[in-house]
């Protein structure tokens, strides 16, 4: 079977805002920076078209049928996952494993300032007979689950503060990141109280971007780029939609991606054979609860390892280089490919001031944000074996 | 029904029943908008309509005129070179007589839609509108000329309801 590599990639934004360019617009300019990245012709050189977005979010029914022209798709073969990116990342994954495919355009993006009303869609993902009429801001989902996180797992909220210290503060590294910041310990605690535990810096903001990445086979990838950077193995996971019934402790779902993952990329023991990770943190907590359940830790020791620092930029493990969600903006249906594109450039040594030397394997963690139970995991590497 | 299965699980629902509420229901009326932003072509193509004018964007590679106008040739996948106007006239691509209005009710009036060629754009660009003017819309044809009948200055806003509807152009219709 073919081993698959992501050979090209382009990046806009992100962003608070951009009311200077449509979606179209956005998406365009992402997808000429990305075929320029991989030296190829839309019109000719790419099999299948997978843009990755969620309806409810763009605001129209049917969204696929709104992007071919932007990316150059017009009569070429296109479909959209209605999905995170990286769930748009394990389709591609596995079309080209097929030896069917040898080149695939992965597009995912966010203009979140166009929905007026985003509370409200996020609350329409809620179950409409036991959940909806309850009423409330739907975050307090997250605040609930922190709330069984930390009592069952003695983290700490002053470590679990210290989370936004860390990536805001890399994030300031990160030109592509919206909401890079220098804040203390002290100002996280104090900021007020959202969702009890959960305090508002801890909540990341949503952002304006879009990432097109352009993947090809073993075949083509290393006549497309001098550094393909090799997709070792992919894996996703949905636990069960109802809030009376899930697990609140440990985060399942990416347990269970995360083992599809290390099983095809032979990793036995992450911390080990993982050089840095790029994980879910749309809300503080997670990063830590996402790290126990990726395997880089025991259940209850994320938060010692990053109040020791080892997941600082220049620790033994960084996490979140890129700034995470907190620092780069939440992206949405784009939080997967925020992910990705760092992984990809911290394996290229593209990443700049925050570049982890000699990075050689990295781990990208999604989820799909409140309500979900889903999550996603790759393990890339810029070595082929 | 396949072979194997005799009857279906469950109990028949009656018509009467769901509208005497004995069947539980639930409503929810979802509180989603949006305000999308217009972006570079759009926002043109708007400001335009404003003063009265139809804008396109031209690619030089294939040598297209295209309405709407975009900022990139979606079959060159390159950004387009400039821009130019279009005539308000143009010729009927297409056309239905909608007897429905948008929530299903029926019409006593129909409301005539075509997709209009524009003059001056590529072949097969111009816009949607709606037909007006026309005693019997029986009489309309695929390939008949039509002009754009604009509000008046004061009353536009940029917006496609600038234009009031195309109307039949008289030399060319025998209405
Ligand atoms: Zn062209």
């Amino acid at each position: 079977m073919s081993e698959v590599a992501i050979v090209g990639f382009g990046c806009s934004g992100f962003k608070p805002i951009t009311p200077e360019l449509s979606y179209k617009e956005l998406m365009f300019e992402t997808a000429v920076k990305a075929y320029e990245d991989a030296g190829i012709n839309p019109r000719k050189d790419v099999d299948v078209f997978i843009t990755c977005a969620e309806d409810y979010l763009e605001g129209f029914s049917i969204f696929d049928e709104f992007v071919p022209d932007q990316l150059g798709a017009v009569l070429r073969h296109l479909f959209t996952v209605s999905g995170d990116g990286m769930l748009g990342l394990a389709t591609a994954y596995m079309l080209i494993r097929t030896g069917h495919f040898d080149t695939i355009v992965l597009e995912a993006h966010s203009k979140a300032s166009d929905i007026l009303t985003y509370i409200d869609i996020v609350a329409f993902g809620l179950d409409p007979v036991y959940n909806r009429p309850l009423g409330g801001h739907p975050y307090y989902i997250a605040g609930m689950e922190m709330n069984r996180y930390l009592h069952d797992t003695c983290t700490t909220t002053e470590q679990c503060a210290q989370v936004v210290v860390k990536n805001k503060r890399n994030g300031i590294l990160n030109p592509y990141a919206a909401y890079g910041a220098n804040v203390t310990l002290d100002q996280v605690l104090c900021s007020e109280t959202c969702f009890y535990p959960l305090k508002k810096l801890e909540i990341s903001t949503p952002a304006d971007g879009c990432i097109v990445m352009v993947l090809a086979s073993e075949k083509i990838a290393e006549s497309l780029s001098d550094k393909p950077i090799w997709v070792k193995g992919v894996g996703w996971c949905t636990e069960t939609p109802s809030l009376e019934t899930r697990e609140w402790t440990k985060a399942v779902y990416t347990r269970m991606a995360a083992e599809m993952a290390y099983k095809q990329a032979k990793i036995n023991n992450p911390w080990m054979e993982i050089d840095f990770a790029e994980i879910h943190d749309q809300f503080a907590y997670k990063e830590l609860q996402h790290m126990e359940a990726l395997k880089l830790c025991d259940y209850g020791e994320a938060g010692k390892l990053l109040e020791d620092g080892l997941t600082n930029l220049n620790g033994e493990f960084p996490v979140n280089p890129s700034g995470g969600l907190l620092g780069m903006g939440y992206g949405l249906e784009a939080s997967g490919t925020q992910k990705l594109l760092e992984v990809v450039l911290q394996l290229r040594g593209e990443a700049g001031r925050r570049q982890i030397p000699n990075a050689e394997v990295g781990l990208a963690h999604t989820w799909r944000g409140i309500p979900t139970a889903t999550g996603v995991v790759a393990v890339l590497s810029n070595v082929k074996r | 029904m396949s072979e194997k299965i005799k009857r279906y699980l469950g109990e028949e629902v009656k018509a009467e029943e769901i509208k005497e509420g004995k069947i539980p229901i639930e409503k929810f009326k979802p509180k989603a908008k949006y305000a999308w932003s217009a972006g570079i072509a759009i926002s043109k193509f708007l400001e335009e309509l404003k003063k009265g004018r139809i804008i396109a964007s031209t690619c030089n590679k294939c040598g297209r005129i295209m309405v709407p106008p975009r900022i990139y040739c979606e079959l060159c996948f390159k950004p387009t070179d400039g821009w130019t106007y279009v005539k308000d006239t143009g010729t009927i691509n297409t056309f239905s007589a909608s007897y429905l209005a948008a929530d299903a009710t029926r019409l006593k009036e129909p409301i005539i839609v075509a997709i209009i060629d524009l003059d001056g754009a590529s072949e097969g660009m111009g816009i949607i509108h709606k037909i007006g003017e026309v005693e019997d819309w029986k009489q309309l044809k695929i390939g008949m000329k039509v002009e754009a009948v604009w509000k008046p200055p004061e009353e536009r806003e940029g917006a496609i309801t600038d234009i009031k509807y195309f109307k039949p152009v008289k030399e060319a219709a025998t209405l």
